[in-house]
């Protein structure tokens, strides 16, 4: 019989580095940085850990369970490497508490990171390769700006009202970032710059689009029924869901084009795993896959935070600032912090803990219960979504 | 007696004026516009976008062969008619062959497939001839060719044109030529080239298939043959043989520009849509030689069904910007690249595997749910194995999408990704008829893409990357 994750395993340290083009840094760097942030907060040594998941997307970051063990010099522990392309970082820290709730080991390091700037161009490698090389040439921003167009279409908004629509998750986020000295991008930008910014793949444009850059994050997780030997404050996991779809919004004429599938499932999983009945009222804050400004507003309605096709009004009433009811993206987001691949998951739930623990400084939001994470690899008609719950 | 049985031809949509090769280089400027193919077309794509057209109606299947002829083979080494077979979807036992060499090509295809039918070899066979020739920058040959593509079907069963008679004169002079390797067209003092090769060789074959089967100037109701670079050498051939300008059909030089191998076909395929039974036509190509037939038109030409042709396709352009668009498009430059991920190696064994689904456009119907479905290639999932709706495992019979109209779903114009033609405009598309699937989008103008709006496919190269042409479909507007 099936059993539910709930508070069966806990994270008691957590590390991550400044996010950004560190041109001076190596993965192996970024991965040392975060690792020992998350074992001087855990108060546990490198060699207390048992066993690792490493979660890298590109050959840039390191391969096998060696792109790992080697930087960290760990002494001969087993170590996974794991890619479920933008869920890879999520995905590394769920084996890492499975294997712990499964009582295989006492302590587990989850770990990821990711060099994309060493690629020389701006952007993420090219993704979903198949020798015959017939992909259609677009890129990320294409993929989900076909998103936008439909919802535009489908909701009867002019490119004017949709772009103004979108706008807010941009400006909402680069507040937050601006209060959060790890992030990539800590300036603020008006609703004026995102909708006339330089149109990158139409209709989305440049602050519609998240940054590009090198990072690590990293958990040590435990037992739950040990997580107090280490600190007074650990926090809990609620839920841990991987939706990997099969693609059939690209072959199949029903689909939309204005939701994702993978999400609002990996959503439904995620609550009744975690025992939620009323998301809008019992998450206190998000973290979400806001690679691109459609994509947060689409996740905002599968995550059923907004009504479908009424996420407009959230946004323009400010549901999902620092101060509002709903919390989104509270240090920034991929907008700010850019998309180290397989870092981006491990590095929201950084804020998560934080936030949980009241440690989020100028960003910390009014006394939180229960942080949700999200991922969404690939492109809406085939993604791999992550929904990750952690909670007091 | 056999003859040709359909017709159909092919123009690229995109034209430039001449006048801005003079902007970019001054000296001489020849008057009218030209047809430029776009970046992702070559002489195969609009050979197999000729012989669409000339098969509209026709089941591939029943055709025995197909010739395709041209100087621009994009392979020295690859059969292009083979390419092309799987693409419209004829079968594997039909007869392929590619006739190249010679400017005159074109009309060799014809011949070859006319006594290939008369010996009684094959029933029917498709000849598809396109050119896609270049003249270095600067040069009088940059705005005198043109590109394009005809195909005739020929057969034995009701023609709509009979070929009574033919001629044809070997000459070896180099006077237009290419060698291995040249990328540009060469050629001899250019009056000398006219009067030694042109000039004298094509009538000399006109007039020998006059003599040969009895035939006066003012027999014929048409008379189609090759236009040299000099457009004004045409005419004179009609005077010194004693045609009117009313019999002589044009070139095409003012609107289309010299289609090489292709010239003589699409010409004739223009006199064809004008043409009346009892009609007589003189077809006529000159290249190292020359080759000239009497044509018959028949009754049967009232039951062409409907047609581009050169007349539908004649009026559907758009001129490109500048002169700049086209060297980029012809690769005639280099640009600074694009700061994209590198592309990988092609694989040959993957393409091969998958030479049905991405030549021949093929997805899968399911047998169990009836859903038709496509899954690129490029995604996994091919062959389609289980059904998308129901899940039904290895229950599908073949289905084609490369025929069948679709409409926009989504779109998008993207500035980023790395293109000839930029932006790259992406359509997410629904088929008549059940089905979905993603494809770039050509031959589009970006500001009047909307989502709804209707599309076709059409046949295009993607890219030349580490010797492989790599072919597949793309969404374009209606054509015409």
């Amino acid at each position: 019989m099936a059993e539910s994750i709930k508070d069966r395993v806990a994270i008691i340290g957590m590390g991550c580095t400044n996010f950004g083009e560190l041109w001076d840094k190596s993965a192996g760097d970024l991965m040392v940085e975060a690792a020992y942030e998350a074992f001087e907060d855990a108060g546990i040594e490198p060699k207390d850990v048992q066993a690792a998941w490493v979660g890298t997307c590109h050959e840039f970051s390191g391969m096998a369970g060696l792109g790992l063990s080697v930087p960290l010099r760990l002494q001969y522990k087993p170590v996974t490497r794991v890619e479920n392309l933008c869920a890879t970082g999520s995905d590394a820290l769920r084996n890492a508490c499975y294997a712990v709730a499964a009582g295989i080991y006492d302590i587990a390091l989850a770990l990821g990171c990711e060099k994309l700037k060493d690629s020389g161009f701006s952007g993420l490698g090219g993704a979903m390769v198949g020798g015959t090389n017939v992909r259609p040439s677009m890129t990320a921003p294409g993929a989900f700006a076909m998103m936008a167009t439909k919802y535009f279409a489908r909701y009867g908004l002019s490119a004017e009202e949709g772009k103004r629509m979108l706008a807010h998750i941009p400006v909402k986020s680069h507040h937050n970032g601006s209060l959060n000295p790890k992030a990539h991008f800590q300036r603020e930008v008006t609703l004026e710059q995102v909708i006339n910014a330089p149109i990158i793949a139409w209709p989305l444009g440049l602050f519609d689009c998240c940054g590009v850059s090198d990072g690590s994050a990293a958990a040590i997780v435990v037992r739950a029924e040990d997580a107090k030997h280490f600190r007074p404050d650990p926090v809990y996991v609620k839920a841990l869901q991987i939706c990997v779809g099969p693609g059939e919004g690209i072959a199949r004429t029903e689909y939309d084009y204005t939701h994702v599938e993978e999400t609002y499932r990996a959503g439904l999983a995620a609550y009744a795993e975690a025992g939620i009945k009323n998301p809008r009222q019992e998450i206190s804050m998000a973290e979400v896959h806001d690679c691109f400004s459609i994509t947060e507003a689409v996740i905002m309605e599968d995550l059923q935070f907004s009504p479908r096709g009424r996420v407009k009004e959230d946004l323009e009433a400010g549901t999902f600032t620092l101060e509002g009811d709903l919390p989104i993206q509270p240090d920034g987001g991929l907008k700010c912090f850019g998309h180290p691949i397989g870092a981006s998951g491990l590095r929201m739930m950084y804020e998560m803990y934080k936030q949980l623990q009241g440690k989020a400084g100028p960003r910390q939001i009014k006394d939180p219960k229960i942080g949700l994470t999200h991922n969404m690899g690939g492109q809406p008609p085939a993604c791999t979504v992550s929904c990750l719950i952690v909670g007091l | 007696m056999p003859g040709i049985t359909s017709y159909g031809a092919y123009i690229p949509l995109h034209r430039v004026e001449r006048s801005e090769f003079r902007r970019a280089w001054g000296g001489f400027p020849i008057p009218g516009e030209r047809v430029i193919a776009n970046f992702d077309e070559d002489s195969i794509t609009m050979a197999v976008e000729s012989a669409i057209d000339c098969l509209r109606g026709i089941d591939p299947k029943t055709v025995d062969g197909l010739f395709f002829a041209t100087t621009t083979s994009p392979y020295k080494e690859r059969l292009g008619a083979s390419i092309m077979a799987v693409a419209l979807d004829m079968r594997r036992d039909a007869l392929t062959m590619d006739i190249s060499g010679s400017l005159r090509a074109g009309t060799t295809a014809i011949a070859t497939a006319l006594n290939t039918v008369k010996a009684g070899a094959a029933k029917s066979i498709l000849v598809a001839a396109a050119d896609c020739r270049i003249g270095a920058p600067s040069g009088d040959f940059e705005q005198a060719l043109g590109d394009g593509g005809a195909a005739l079907l020929l057969g034995g069963d009701q023609p709509i044109a009979t070929i009574e008679g033919s001629y044809s004169i070997s000459d070896d002079f180099s006077g237009v030529w290419r060698a291995d390797g040249d990328v540009f067209v060469r050629s001899w003092e250019d009056r000398m080239v006219l009067d030694e090769g042109y000039s004298a060789v094509l009538p000399e074959a006109i007039s020998g298939l006059m003599k040969d089967y009895n035939i006066k100037a003012g027999d014929f109701a048409k008379v189609v043959y090759d236009c040299p670079p000099d457009f004004r050498r045409h005419a004179r051939v009609a005077r010194s043989l004693g045609f009117d300008a009313a019999q002589v059909q044009d070139p095409m030089f003012m609107t289309v520009g010299i289609t090489g191998a292709a010239m003589a076909p699409m010409m004739l395929v223009a006199a064809l849509e004008e043409a009346k039974p009892g009609d007589k036509i003189l077809l006529a190509s000159y290249g190292n030689g020359a080759d000239a037939f009497l044509l018959e038109v028949t009754e049967e030409i009232n039951r062409v069904g409907e047609r581009r042709g050169i007349k539908k396709h004649l009026a559907s352009k758009r001129m490109i910007a500048n002169y700049e668009t086209y060297l980029r498009w012809r690769g005639l430059i280099t640009l600074e690249a694009a700061r994209r991920p590198e592309k990988s190696p092609t694989s040959i064994s993957a393409v091969w595997r998958a030479r049905k689904q991405i030549l021949g456009l093929y997805g899968a119907r399911c047998k169990s749910c009836g859903t038709p479905q496509y899954t690129s290639p490029a995604l996994g999932g091919v062959p389609i194995r289980i059904c998308v709706v129901c899940q039904a495992k290895d229950q599908f019979e073949d289905y084609r999408f490369a025929d069948k109209r679709a409409n926009i779903f989504s779109f998008t114009h993207d500035n980023l990704a790395a293109s000839p033609d930029p932006p790259v405009t992406i359509t997410v598309v629904d088929f008549e008829g059940g089905g979905r699937a993603v494809f770039d989008f050509t031959d589009r103008d970006p500001d009047k893409v909307e989502v709804g709006m209707p599309v076709e496919m059409t046949f295009r190269k993607l890219f030349f990357d580490r010797g492989i042409h790599n072919y597949y479909w793309k969404t374009r507007p209606i054509r015409c």
